[in-house]
């Protein structure tokens, strides 16, 4: 079983989306639309931070309505205020083993591995103000290689990088999401990450959320609604 | 909402402390009618009482249009002067919040009092001496008191008019009298009710300045006669009403309060730099008297104070000691209390969507008085405490009670900043409960708390209210034995025992405000 957005609708004020999907354990699939239609919405109602007005947020099989954000299997990367400024980067990045920062020596080696694996092995004691914007990047994705929740969802989180740096974490999340099989799904403005991810894409148009499609053909053949997002 | 299903659970030490603050006001409330209504028949209110209640309002109102009056000169020299000194001089202007009443008072008796400066120069010239007891002592103390905070929040009014405005005004060549008329006259008319209401309310239960320059049927506050009635005649079923008027009072004002709307911006800064004003000598000599008056009127009390306290120290006895010492744990175990009051509830009021509700609950102590809070636990324990027993825990929970709105003011903003900025990155770790506050909110916080514990253990370090109500000699606090030092007349003992406070109180507050912002500067 997979992911699945069981006839989901969400109202707020004059916004609404509707979601009736399935995604695939494993997937790779960016979420692409203009902008303001729902896609950090999107990722909100599959991360819990608001729940829908009816239907349903499945992962494998089971409602997830009664689970807070922190207890879903899932891990999400915001555009921005990813780390706590006040802790260290081993302590930002221990919170995804404990969140009471209660941790053991073999605790205390998993985040120094995971640091390595994300290529900042020296940055352990620095505060998050001292690393440029794609480090800061990487330590976040080191807290989610951390938690091992089978869905990772990016909400936009390297939109500031330039774009040599962001290729760069994009392969880098590529890797850990294939590592680890967990099923990614990334939200993007930038149609090249929805070609670079060689996965999926699901548009968010006009007010719905479509089910996912391979990514190339869809930006080959645009419907109306992305054809007019994208100008061409 | 967010976390949806445990969102009523985690507001619980929120809701326990809103009840709390609740109970309190209310019971204490509905000790005093009762007790009021109870006795109500044989103990109505007298001419002297009713005496008091026009004193009381007539003071309020000659102290707020002075100070607010006075504070207009000032505020403008400061807007549109640049002088070395001036950041400290506007800095001081925060002080008197935190300055002992008592210490102001005697300050105040070395300028004006009998053996003062000012009546050693009217007897030198001839002429009569005055008399500081009365109304014009009552409302020379209260425009010490708040002629600085008339002069911050008005200062904060000119900051909020943008420098632009100034500019285009210089450049259409407009003179002091279009610049008043265009720009000035139209922010004073939006800023100064709010300031007049702050201070009226302030004075409405003002009971420390009268019970030390007031007094006697033609000087006595209602929550003066409030104590007189306790302490001398011990006539519960009159303390009870006369609680039950100032009850009245202070809603009212509340009242009034919240139908003056607050100008915008008024919390916006108040160094941005203005134009070099036009108009020459005259103008320059105008702000340059306006200032000079200002801190002479507020710096000379202090200077007396610290100038005639250092040999009284000698003449402190054991019993100012241990009264000092009463005082430092009071104004620690108060502080602890009003924390542990004002984070569960701001932290309420910035998540829960009833926020409101909890900021509302945070505000009551502010439309209560502390001699009616007294009073009525008072009623409340009678029979089950004896009242000098009482006097130091009670006098604790009126402290933390009393500061609580202040504490509040001071993290509910910054609090409000956490949780927009990090409450979904915690939610999404599933940062909660005890180690939510311990790696998220404290150290987030560290400033603004250190300011409010700051706060909180100066005013309650220095207080002299309800603690008059209960105490004997074993229970006695450093402004209560000042105040005893007054009475007997050992000024120069009291001078120093001023002294002791001021550096207890100053003390207090620099050490928590200084070690917030240490800690938070390492961060």
């Amino acid at each position: 079983m997979a992911l699945q957005l069981d006839d989901v609708t969400l109202v707020q004020g004059d916004f609404r989306l509707a979601a009736d999907l399935r995604v695939a354990p494993g997937a790779r699939v960016a979420v692409i639309g203009p902008s303001g239609a729902g896609k950090s919405t999107l990722l909100s109602l599959i991360a819990g931070f608001v729940l829908p007005t009816t239907g349903r947020v499945l992962w494998q099989g089971q409602d997830l309505a009664a689970l807070r954000p922190g207890q879903r299997p899932v891990s999400i990367l915001f555009q921005d205020q990813n780390l706590f400024p006040h802790l260290s980067v081993a302590q930002n990045v221990g919170l995804g083993l404990n969140p009471a920062l209660r941790l053991t020596g073999a605790d205390r080696d998993a985040v120094a591995a995971a640091l390595d694996r994300v290529g900042l092995p020296d940055m352990a004691d620095r505060r998050p103000a001292e690393l440029s914007g794609g480090q800061q990047g990487r330590v976040a994705l080191a807290r989610a290689l951390l938690r091992r929740r089978p869905v990772l969802l990016l909400d936009e989180p390297f939109a500031a990088l330039g774009p040599a740096l962001k290729v760069e974490m994009l392969d880098l999340v590529k890797d850990i999401a294939a590592e680890q099989g967990a099923t990614l799904l990334m939200v993007s403005h930038d149609p090249a990450d929805a070609r670079r991810l060689e996965g999926e894409a699901i548009l968010v148009a006009e007010g719905r959320a479509h089910p996912p499609v391979p990514a190339g053909p869809l930006l080959d053949r645009p419907p109306p609604a992305l054809a007019a997002y994208l100008g061409t | 909402m967010a976390g949806g299903p445990v969102a009523v659970t985690r507001h619980l030490p929120g809701l326990a402390v809103a009840a709390l603050i609740l109970a309190l006001g209310l019971g204490t409330l509905a000790a005093v009618l009762w007790r009021g209504l109870a006795e109500g028949a044989g103990a109505a209110l007298g001419p002297a009482d009713l005496q008091a209640i026009r004193f009381t309002l007539w003071q309020a109102i000659l102290s707020a249009t002075l100070s607010a009056g006075l504070a207009i000169p000032v505020a403008r020299a400061f807007a549109r002067r640049r002088f070395p000194g001036r950041a400290a001089l506007i800095l001081l202007t925060g002080a008197p919040f935190i300055l002992p009443v008592i210490v102001a008072v005697l300050g105040l008796l070395a300028v004006f009092g009998r053996g003062g400066l000012v009546n050693g120069a009217l007897v030198w010239a001839g002429l009569p001496p005055v008399s500081i007891y009365g109304l014009q002592g009552v409302v020379l103390a209260h425009v010490f008191f708040n002629l600085p905070l008339a002069v911050r929040l008005i200062l904060q009014g000119w900051g909020a008019i943008p420098a632009e405005r100034f500019r285009l005004a210089e450049s259409l060549g407009f003179g002091p009298a279009e610049v008043a008329r265009h720009l000035e006259r139209p922010m004073l008319r939006a800023v100064l009710p709010g300031v007049w209401v702050a201070i009226f309310v302030i004075c409405l239960s003002s009971f420390a300045v009268a019970l030390t320059l007031g007094g006697g049927p033609r000087a006595t506050t209602v929550e003066l006669a409030i104590y007189q009635a306790f302490r001398f005649d011990f006539d519960l079923g009159r303390a009870a009403l006369l609680a039950g008027v100032q009850i009245a009072l202070c809603l009212g004002a509340a009242a009034l309060a919240a139908g003056v709307a607050r100008p915008a911006g008024f919390g916006a800064g108040m160094d941005r730099p203005l134009p070099a004003p036009g108009g020459g000598v005259w103008l320059r000599l105008q702000d340059a008297l306006a200032i000079g008056a200002a801190a002479l009127f507020l710096l000379l009390p202090l200077a007396l104070v610290a100038l005639s306290g250092l040999p009284g120290l000698t003449q402190l006895g054991p019993a100012a000691l241990a009264a000092a010492g009463r005082s430092l744990a009071l104004a620690l175990a108060s502080t602890a209390l009003c924390l542990a009051l004002a984070l569960p509830l701001a932290d309420a009021a910035a998540r829960s969507p009833f926020g409101r509700w909890f900021e509302a609950v945070g505000l009551i102590p502010l439309a209560t008085s502390s001699l009616v809070l007294g009073t009525g636990l008072f009623l409340i324990l009678r029979g089950q405490v004896a009242p000098a027993q009482a006097a130091l825990p009670v006098t604790m929970l009126v402290n933390a009670v009393m500061a609580l709105p202040f504490a509040l003011r001071a993290v509910l903003p910054p609090l409000r900043d956490v949780q927009a900025d990090y409450g979904r990155l915690a939610a999404a770790l599933d940062l909660r409960g005890a180690a939510r506050w311990r790696l998220l909110v404290l150290p987030r916080l560290r400033a603004p708390i250190g300011f409010s514990a700051g706060l909180a253990a100066a005013l309650s370090a220095g207080d002299l209210g309800v603690i008059t109500l209960f105490a004997d000699g074993r229970s006695e606090t450093l402004p209560l034995h000042l105040y005893r030092l007054m009475g007997a007349y050992r000024m120069e003992a009291a001078m120093g025992a001023a002294l002791l406070l001021t550096a207890l109180s100053l003390g207090l507050f620099w050490i928590f405000d200084r070690g917030g912002r240490h800690g938070a500067a390492t961060r």
